[in-house]
């Protein structure tokens, strides 16, 4: 029956119904501010919203907005290659652009669009794809579109890269290599110096995911390649607004010409509405600012320093750095349940990860960190996990 | 060169670690459906064979991968 492979699904949902907690989809009934809201009935800390640098709220965005929807309306009721372009797409994708240093950009209806469009598009049948284990979904998605050779190397192992590209021969020119700045669960950072120095050694294209790290690393905020000094070994970049940009959409952008051709041959770009003029409008203004104001980074790295360490001194299984995203693995199913449905009664949202979502077995409580919390904030949220140790809920055994 | 049975010998004893189940592991057996390997373990298995073989397994075989069997033949293909 076609149906039949849904029913596990069916039966954790039916589960977690019956303890009633709902961790997927937990409907926020009220926002209060970049960092706080209402969720299923609670006043709780957001600490699972990856609004990096709490631009959701920032008055200069949200007047953007305002204004651009006064004088462009609603939506664009079409696709960027039809009737969906207006100048206001069209001058972000010069900011953004320009944002990277490059002349080449393409503006996309959402992030996964915009990584899974290029990854299905780039390479093709012929060439071959040597992807980072540990991908996001999006990029999986993509490359099993591609129609070409698709191969995964161990997750941030350089060194597997290089096997795999010694592997190809001749068909290592031929090769798009796809990492990410930092890992959206477990929030580590990928060891781009080494990854970039592969490439140059037996050639490829560099495609860098910053996702999770454009805003919150390197000097400008354009991410971990920035941050590593390889910028020049990228050939595309792809990255989100839904997260330090607080708005939703996302962009590829290279130093490739090429880029102008190949905007026509990608389908998620191509079939599907453009954004309404209003998340651009907060878009560009969050870019500006992200570029003006370095001191919002400062303030997201001291207080990441801070989740992670206070995490850290109670014993939790961390990722190996400090980093926006700070996962506490856990073993058990059953118990990580009961820990997200303890911290959301303690006032604190998290996000529960469960496999595939994770990149091992482990089940996650994952935190992401906003410049806009407050560091009482983050001690609450430190002491929330406390009480969860001390209740004997988390262990603290297992490392990611 | 390596022939088809030795390489489903390898990985029949390849997988006895994973063999949660107790079963004969024979060319006929499932990895999911006999075994109930979870994706990730699969994938943790294909990267054993691939250190093993120094080869490189790409995704776009696993569709067409239900048994032991099935890997045996493709990992052959592979690594001639």
């Amino acid at each position: 029956m076609m149906f039949d492979k849904f029913k596990p699904m069916a039966d954790f949902q039916a589960e977690l119904a019956e303890r009633n907690v709902e961790p997927f989809g937990a409907v926020t009934e009220k926002i209060l501010s970049a960092t706080e809201g209402v969720v299923q009935g609670r006043n709780v800390i957001l600490a699972g919203t990856n609004n990096y640098l709490g631009l959701s709220f920032d008055p200069r965005c949200i007047k953007a907005a305002q204004d651009a929807t006064a004088r462009w309306g609603t939506g664009t009721t079409g696709s960027r290659l039809a009737n969906g372009s207006f100048a206001e797409h069209q001058a972000l994708e010069t900011e953004i652009a320009q944002f990277y240093g490059v002349d080449n950009a393409i503006v996309f209806s959402t992030g996964y669009t915009a990584t899974m469009g290029m990854c299905a598009t780039l390479a093709g049948p012929g060439d071959v794809i040597l992807l980072d284990a540990d991908s996001h979904a999006s990029i999986y998605t993509g490359v099993k579109m591609s129609g070409a050779e698709v191969i995964r190397f161990k997750h941030s192992d350089p060194e597997d890269l290089a096997k795999r590209l010694r592997r190809l021969g001749d068909r290592a020119n031929q090769t798009l290599i796809i990492a990410e700045g930092i890992y959206s669960m477990i929030g580590d950072v990928a060891p781009l110096q080494e990854i970039a120095a592969v490439k140059r050694e037996y050639g490829g294209y560099l495609f860098v995911d910053e996702a999770h790290s454009m805003g919150v690393m390197g000097a400008s905020g354009r991410g971990a390649a920035q941050a590593a000094g390889v910028e020049a070994d990228v050939d595309f970049f792809c990255g989100t607004f839904s997260k330090s940009l607080g708005a939703i959409g996302g962009f590829c952008v290279s130093r490739h010409a090429e880029l102008a051709a190949i905007r026509f041959c990608i389908n998620s770009y191509i079939f599907t509405a453009s954004s309404s003029p209003s998340v651009i409008a907060s878009t560009r203004e969050a870019l500006r600012i992200t570029a003006a104001e370095p001191e919002l980074q400062a303030k997201l790295w001291d207080n990441c320093n801070r989740l992670y360490q206070g995490l850290k001194a109670i014993g939790l299984p961390l990722g190996p750095t400090p980093s926006p995203v700070v996962a506490v693995a856990m073993e058990d199913r059953s118990r990580t349940i009961d820990c997200w449905k303890a911290l959301m009664e303690a006032g604190v949202y998290v996000n529960l990860v469960i496999p595939p979502a994770s990149p091992s077995s482990n089940f996650l409580l994952r935190n992401s960190v906003s410049a806009a919390h407050t560091s009482a904030q983050i001690d609450t949220i430190i002491a929330a996990y406390a009480d969860l140790k001390a209740a004997g809920l988390i262990n603290g055994t297992r490392s990611h | 060169m390596i022939d088809y049975p030795e390489y489903l010998n390898f990985l029949c004893s390849a997988l006895e670690s994973q063999n949660k189940n107790k079963l004969v592991l024979s060319e006929n057996t499932s990895l999911v459906a006999d075994m109930g390997l979870s994706s990730l373990e699969v994938m943790e298995f294909i990267e054993k064979i691939e250190d093993h073989f120094d080869i490189s397994i790409p995704l776009n075989i696993l569709p067409d991968v239900n048994t032991i069997g099935d890997l045996a033949t493709k990992v052959r293909q592979l690594n001639l």
